[in-house]
């Protein structure tokens, strides 16, 4: 399993053509409390940058962009009575949708661990 | 992921960088996160707006308001029958009502009735001290310099910073610290008086921004640091940013200006005829009078509600109301509530729609979310009368 970040702050763990992606850990720190997760609608084409989710928190609503290309295979059911698991467990129960890949390729555009790090510390 | 903006208005007002208010430095000191608003950095939270607004509710807050602008009105002899007419020309307010110390509501209005913003009016001794909002200080202090007579001297008190301490225990942790000629128990819900805070002079009102019992208080810039940490050493107190500010306020059913509150709407369309004192409805004799009075006689078009949401998502200002297929209204505030646990909102919707119960939906993001038609406040107000 590999896991890549991008600049808006997704993360993507890949395994085969599946991937799992959510918000980072940073992104629930800046966005504060949050209310409610809009999610995709299952069986859905999503298109890589495209703004697929909406994440409330109390004071503003933020747009999730999907970092791959792909068709929307499962959302985290879990966030409709709880949409505070993507303040607590950001990079792990939190996560938003999972999508089947259409384009493996996309993900070398997408940063690694580190230099999504090294990314933060330069915000 | 990109954020709207939950202001957009306050900010683009201000081009120039953000100045920096007394407690700027205590503020990121005590973890505040810092954004501009109103032309000024301030704090937008701490340790977070849902935590902030619950332990408002059921303790103490202390928050920083000294952007708003504090004015001292008044003339080389004082309080006279000449100053008061001034004052009474440019606002909807009967003075000869306003006893010493007491505070008051007050809406400056343009030539057409509409509402260039809301403010606080208080009788001093030799003046009248009124607090206006941040982000429409500069304007307002050019529109009453027009209104009021030559002979009326106004004074931006530019030097002094607001604090408000809101919440259920304020008053045992202010009760520590002030000293006065009387005790602080004598302040009654919109009554202020003079005390000292560890020392340094304080006007201090018992009123607020939240629906909370609370207190206003104006000291020396200078002092602004000594008087917070003073206030956050009580166990009840922590500091609060904007961010829970806006949501108590929003639950306390309270209009926030350049929201709620526009040119575009009026005294009675706002659902705040109470700001209109009695006499002036008939008298007249401020701008935007004829529109005004009209107003208490035929009414309006559309009025501020409040409106409860069912589900999660929130409404946010903007969203357009629907009742059936017909387009009706629009959310100026709106967002999820930390103590009722659901979404809620305050719109103008058409006149015949405002009855507590009436089903309504509004339209975010392409969905058409339930609402009913809520009495404001959403959550009850604890004022100390």
């Amino acid at each position: 399993m590999t896991r890549f970040f991008s600049e808006d702050h997704e993360w993507i763990e890949v395994e085969g053509d599946l991937g799992t992606v959510g918000i980072t850990d940073y992104a629930q720190g800046q966005l504060g409390d949050i209310t409610f997760v809009e999610l995709p609608a299952e069986g859905s084409t999503v298109g890589k940058g495209d703004s697929v989710s909406v994440v409330d928190s109390v004071k503003a609503a933020s747009d999730v962009y999907t970092p791959v290309s792909g068709t929307v295979a499962e959302v985290n059911g879990a966030l409709a009575d709880a949409p505070e698991l993507v303040n607590t467990q950001a990079e792990t129960g939190g996560w938003l949708f999972r999508v089947t890949l259409s384009d493996a390729a996309e993900l070398g555009a997408l940063m690694d661990d580190a230099a999504y790090k090294s990314y933060v510390e330069s915000l | 992921m990109s954020e709207y903006p939950v202001t957009p208005d306050e900010d683009e007002a201000e081009d120039l960088a953000p100045l920096t208010l007394p407690l700027d430095a205590w503020h990121r000191e005590q973890g505040g996160r810092m954004v501009e608003f109103a032309g000024y950095m301030m704090p937008v939270q701490y340790e977070g707006i849902m935590a902030e607004h619950l332990w408002t509710r059921e303790n103490a807050g202390l928050f920083d308001v000294s952007h708003m602008g504090q004015v001292y009105v008044s003339s080389e002899d004082g309080i006279t029958a000449d100053l008061e007419a001034a004052i009474e020309t440019a606002l909807p307010i009967d003075l000869s009502t306003l006893k010493l110390g007491a505070v008051r509501y007050s809406l400056l209005l343009d030539e057409e009735g509409g509402i260039l913003d809301d403010l606080m009016v208080t009788r001093w001794k030799t003046g009248f001290y009124l607090v206006v909002n941040g982000a429409t200080k500069w304007d307002d202090i050019g529109t009453l310099r027009e209104l009021l007579a030559d002979e009326v001297t106004l004074n931006h008190l530019d030097e002094s910073a607001l604090l408000a301490l809101q919440g259920p225990k304020a008053f045992a942790a202010l009760e520590r610290h002030a000293k006065g000629e009387y005790p602080l128990s004598a302040l009654t819900f919109m009554k202020g008086g003079q005390f000292t805070l560890g020392g340094v002079d304080a006007w201090i009102s018992r009123s607020g921004y939240t629906g909370e019992d609370g207190f206003e208080i104006s000291i020396p810039g200078e002092a602004a640091e000594d008087i917070s940490r003073l206030l956050c050493g009580e166990p009840e107190v922590k500091p609060i940013g904007l961010g829970a500010r806006d949501s108590l306020r929003l639950e306390a059913g309270l209009p926030l200006y350049g929201h709620d509150l526009s040119p575009e709407t009026s005294a009675v369309d706002a659902d705040l005829k109470f700001a209109v004192n009695k006499r002036r409805r008939t008298e007249g004799g401020f701008p935007g009078a004829e529109r005004v009075i009209a107003d208490f006689t035929d009414g309006t078009a559309r009025r501020r509600i409040g409106l409860t949401l069912e589900g999660r998502m929130a409404a946010r200002e903007g969203a357009k109301v629907f009742n059936g297929d017909q387009e009706v209204g629009i959310v100026t505030s709106g967002g999820f509530s930390p103590s009722l646990q659901h979404p809620i909102a305050m719109a103008y919707v058409d006149a015949a729609l405002v009855a507590p119960g009436t089903a309504l939906t509004i339209e975010m993001r392409g969905k058409r979310l339930d609402a009913t038609v809520a009495a404001m406040p959403f959550v009850p107000h604890r004022y100390h009368r």
